[in-house]
């Protein structure tokens, strides 16, 4: 998956069985990462973004990457931090240690959420039956990140390739959210 | 279902993803000991309940999280603008104007 964003840290968990394998769109869970919610003013940005091993993205609805870094924007003072599993402890307390005395709130979130990986051609299709984004490349480019509403559930969706997307719900949400997935694929079959 | 701008992610999303906060540009009393019981009723409780065009409070709560405003005309339901928290309050009889109102 090295052509996709963040290939290095998005990975599917390798103990998991697909949760769907059709030819035009399958769904894998994805292995557990490092999240982190930072809260920060604009003056605190390139110092966060430097501690953290990729800058912070300042655009509406855009990610940052970089070796096994990812920083996703949510809101116009609040980001979400991808890392490795094993990089926690080092990634928070390098960007604690250089925002000391800068009024900021970061939040280790990693088992919040859980993630899936969605691909295939007709994966914008499958991931349209439940959110009202429209998901063609012009108005959702490579990259983009928005936190939306998966039928019911608020859910993250990330494009991390043109037919690529990582979704992320709270860990119990996810059974929901990838169980209505799935049931929803029945249509592809049936056709 | 309606059409939504968020002025912080600055796209146009569903109805669904916000939640109406109700009426906009409502200042609580600036020294709070000086308040009589009358201006916290009137603080409180008090709304214009406008048949027409009107400023309310917006968020985007799954999406950024964040409370903007936006001017509704409350009688067909088409927003006529969308501005940030802490802008002032455009002009309301021009926007009125300008929709042909």
């Amino acid at each position: 998956m090295s052509d996709l964003l963040a290939g290095d840290l998005i990975t599917p968990d390798a103990g998991a069985a697909p949760l769907l394998g059709l030819a035009s769109v399958s769904i894998l869970k994805a292995a557990p990462l490092t999240r982190l919610s930072l809260r920060a003013r604009a003056p605190s940005l390139k110092t966060a973004g430097l501690a953290f091993g990729s800058s912070l993205p300042t655009r509406p609805l855009t990610s940052t990457t970089a070796d096994r870094r990812a920083a996703l924007w949510m809101g116009p003072d609040e980001w979400t931090l991808l890392a490795p599993v094993e990089d926690l402890r080092a990634v928070f307390d390098g960007i604690e240690g250089k925002l000391a005395g800068e009024p900021h709130a970061l939040v280790d979130v990693s088992d919040r959420s859980e993630a899936i990986i969605v691909s295939g051609e007709k994966a914008s299709w499958l991931l349209n039956t439940g959110i009202f984004v429209d998901f063609s490349l012009e108005s959702f480019p490579v990259g983009t990140v928005t936190r939306t509403l998966f039928h019911k559930t608020p859910v993250m969706v990330w494009r991390i390739g043109p037919d690529t997307f990582v979704v992320e719900a709270w860990g119990s949400f996810m059974d929901y959210v990838s169980g209505l997935l799935v049931q929803c694929a029945q249509e592809l079959q049936a056709a | 279902m309606l059409l939504i701008y968020c002025p912080y992610c600055e796209i146009e999303r569903a109805e669904t993803e916000f939640h109406c906060g109700g009426e906009a540009h409502i200042a609580r009393p600036s020294d709070p000991e000086k308040a009589t019981d009358d201006d916290w009723v009137e603080f409180l409780y008090m709304r214009s309940n406008t048949k027409g065009i009107a400023a309310e409070r917006w968020r985007h709560i799954h999406g950024c999280g964040r409370f903007f405003n936006a001017v509704r005309d409350t009688v067909s339901d088409k927003f006529l603008t969308f501005y940030k928290a802490g802008d002032p309050r455009p002009d309301l009889e021009a926007l009125a104007r300008e929709a042909g109102k």
